[in-house]
């Protein structure tokens, strides 16, 4: 213990300013653990010399093949000796919050004394993926450190070509817009996947996301495979008292502009009284309005979700944002979460059957096609599905009679 | 015979209810509306009538355990011994009584804890692991990220931007920090620097020949030893043979630039989800504070403040006043960069006479 400090005059002009400073929590772990010193003296070179000095390996703990993400030094004297080696390993582990990432107190400060006593001391809350990060571990100590965790309660999360880690918005819990239960729908969509997310054998990775609403703060759309968001198929709920109340203190222009003008399908209009006239048929369900006017607009009774696949940022060929499978789904009962329950396996078995190495579900989409994407999940297609019909006319049509009749046996059936 | 090892419990995500606060708990699916009656405190209303005030506060979001132990001290002391984290790591104190929210928001000030980061506020970068954990990092993330809050505190703290503002960093053009309002990712402006001596021991050549988005890789061999070469004149600089092969070394401390991309939205509301796009490149990675990284920031943000409308994020203020104003507004040079040529890239040019004069 107490190993002196390394000289660190870069890292020590990131400790003034007025926002919280994760140098000075670096310099209080250093005072007392060996490990932070030396960790303080290899990020002071980096940013001496603009280099990382990590590279990966394989570290684990029994029974899962991934949630640990393993760090070995690279910075070396001539003869393979660390220059800093009391961090010369630096694992982090990840571990699953519980949906909405609430804590009492006990369960944080506890995580805090198993890292303290096994690990760095350093935490994150939270990674990019939705973890817990526990950084800083050795490589022995990472069992030990798991095993008081999973005691607690809390499970490994996802790593590598497996199914990730989830995010769930605060949802149901805290939020008047929330169309459904997002904490059982995000467990219900990882927890049905715990082998292929402790057990990466995927192709890429699959990653679960679900927002309870349009305002998509889980970023769904974009960064999950699998996005799940609510929304409601009856009339948005409208309180005139308080839509009057509204352009009486903030103005009638101010309503004009900012919630009549913005609706992206004209479908709001400001009558004479100042009450609002929505017309439901053409409301996309963007929210805007719903957020200007929290107290007046809320959604729907007849609330449910939608279903999009396909959503990564850009490698290999580009960012791709999902594609919607399932324009609307009740998600109530506990027959309707059977039934999200099959089509994520379904999704999954498809993409672990059909995808390239290193190709995530966007790109597997825009290899094969939609149609052939959803006639391996069985999902019968929507024009919900496109933006717009095809411009192009290098298309066959040999069974167009075919198609056009089943169309239409399905639209008499409904 | 050795003792058996302790096997996982296999238990996933944990269910929410033993870390829920009471109020959330009761009326869980229940809630009717909701106020922010200052920035940084979201006040929600059940339909039960109960109330709930949460007090949003930025933190650095890799915490060490003292500075975690005193946001739990402050928890069970000033508020209810509950708290959530945000997706961008702010971290939410609920408190059911009204009265106990001013106390709280004093003690967090106190202890150095900026309150604010909701409604139409820039709220804290949401930000990747970099030279502390990474990999294949170009550059640091938290003391970029540290470096421009200290910049942007009083914008966090209060809510005086057109729309909410969602800022995020990348140390590679993976891009693990997603898409954002303004996005500053790394930008590699060389091909990589292969070790030949490395490459047959480390990497697996068919994927690595895979991973390029252009082709530009094919096997070969380099003094003898089976290794891979690059195509310099296809290649894009993009980095993607990094991960999968370490020997191809795509981080240059000196040629690795930032690139600042704006206008990328995640919500469905007025218009639909956007992704970014390029407004800027060649910025250094000037570590400890990256001053040039937040001169271009500045601006972006100070014309977006004086230009756009009420609820227009800074992708919508761009696509209305349309990209030669933005350039005018924001005094960033618009270079044939800025033209896209990947596939599908005409279809970002403007096909039409609608031209402002």
């Amino acid at each position: 213990m107490a190993k002196p400090m390394h000289d660190t005059p870069m890292l020590d002009q990131l400790e003034s300013g007025p926002w919280p400073s994760f140098v000075t929590g670096l310099k209080r772990l250093a005072n007392d653990n060996d490990m932070m010193v030396d960790l303080m003296g290899q990020l002071e070179t980096s940013y001496e010399t603009r280099k990382g000095y990590w590279k990966g390996g394989t570290v684990g703990v029994i029974g899962y093949g991934g949630g640990v993400i393993p760090r070995f030094t690279e910075l070396k004297d001539e003869n393979d000796k660390a220059l800093y080696p009391e961090a010369a390993e630096f694992h982090t582990l990840r571990i699953m919050p519980p949906p909405g990432m609430h804590y009492d107190t006990n369960t944080i400060r506890k995580f805090c004394d198993i890292w303290e006593e096994h690990g760095s001391g350093l935490i994150a809350f939270h990674g990019q993926s939705g973890d817990i990060m526990f950084q800083g571990c050795t490589t022995d100590k990472v069992q030990p450190a798991f095993d008081e965790l999973n005691e607690m309660g809390f499970d490994m999360g996802g790593a590598g070509p497996a199914v990730r880690t989830g995010m769930s918005c605060v949802g149901a819990a805290r939020c008047e817009q929330s169309c459904f239960d997002e904490g059982r729908t995000m467990r219900t969509l990882v927890n049905n996947a715990l082998d292929d997310l402790h057990r990466p054998a995927l192709p890429y990775k699959m990653k679960y996301k679900v927002s309870g609403c349009p305002n998509d703060c889980m970023n769904s759309i974009q960064r999950a495979d699998f996005a799940t968001i609510g929304t409601w198929r009856d009339d948005m709920k409208v309180d005139q008292v308080e839509v009057k109340n509204y352009v009486e203190t903030r103005g009638r222009k101010y309503i004009i502009d900012n919630v009549i003008t913005r609706c992206p399908t004209q479908a709001l209009s400001l009558n004479d009284d100042d009450t609002l006239d929505v017309d439901n048929k053409n409301c996309v369900r963007c929210m805007h309005c719903i957020n200007v006017m929290t107290k007046a607009l809320s959604p729907g009774d007849d609330k449910g979700v939608s279903i999009l696949i396909g959503g990564k940022r850009t490698l290999k060929i580009g960012d791709l944002m999902g594609t919607v499978i399932v324009p609307f789904h009740k998600l109530e009962t506990d027959e309707d979460f059977e039934w999200l329950e099959e089509l994520a396996t379904e999704v999954l078995d498809f993409f672990a059957e059909n995808a390239l190495e290193h190709e995530r579900t966007g790109e597997m989409i825009e290899r094969i096609g939609l149609t052939n994407f959803l006639e391996g999940i069985g999902i019968e297609i929507d024009p919900n599905m496109i933006e717009r019909p095809r411009m192009n006319p290098y298309v066959r049509t040999d069974d167009w009679d075919e198609e056009a009749a089943k169309w239409n046996e399905r639209q008499a059936a409904q | 015979m050795a003792e058996a090892p302790r096997m996982p419990d296999e238990t996933g995500v944990p269910e929410m209810d033993a870390y829920l606060h009471p109020v959330l708990k009761k009326n869980y699916g229940d809630w009717k509306w909701h106020d922010r009656p200052r920035p940084g405190v979201l006040h929600h209303v059940a339909n039960s009538g109960d109330e709930i005030w949460t007090v949003r506060a930025g933190t650095q979001r890799q915490m060490d355990v003292y500075t975690i132990r005193k946001l739990m001290d402050i928890a069970d002391e000033f508020a209810e011994g509950y708290v959530r984290f945000t997706i961008r790591s702010n971290i939410e104190y609920m408190v059911s009584e009204e009265s106990k929210v001013q106390p709280l928001i004093d003690k967090l000030n106190a202890e150095g804890f900026p309150i604010g980061g909701t409604g139409n506020s820039v709220s804290m970068i949401s930000h990747t692991q970099g030279w502390l954990h990474c990999d294949i990092p170009g550059t640091d993330a938290s003391g970029a990220v540290k470096a421009l809050m200290d910049e942007l505190y009083d914008e966090f703290t209060k809510e005086e931007m057109p729309n909410r503002v969602r800022i995020t960093t990348s140390c590679c053009q993976i891009n693990c920090g997603g898409q954002g309002d303004i996005a500053i990712n790394i930008q590699h402006t060389k091909p990589p620097k292969i070790d030949h001596d490395q490459v047959a021991n480390v990497c697996e050549r068919p994927s690595v020949v895979a991973r390029c988005p252009v082709a530009a890789i094919r096997p070969a061999v380099v003094n003898g030893k089976p290794s891979l070469e690059v195509d310099e004149k296809k290649c894009i600089c993009c980095g993607a043979c990094f991960p999968p092969c370490p020997p191809m070394q795509i981080n240059d401390p000196e040629h690795s630039k930032f690139a600042i991309w704006v206008g990328g939205k995640n919500s469905n509301a007025r218009s639909k989800p956007t992704f970014h796009k390029l407004v800027a490149a060649g910025v250094p990675n000037n570590p400890p504070r990256w001053p040039e990284v937040s001169d271009v920031v500045k601006k972006i943000l100070a014309a977006y403040k004086e230009d756009a409308k009420d609820w227009e994020r800074i992708g919508e203020w761009a696509e209305r006043i349309g990209w030669p104003r933005f350039f005018e507004k924001t005094g960033l040079p618009f270079t044939k960069y800025h033209i896209d040529n990947w596939r599908g890239g005409r279809a970002n040019l403007n096909a039409s006479a609608h031209i402002r004069f």
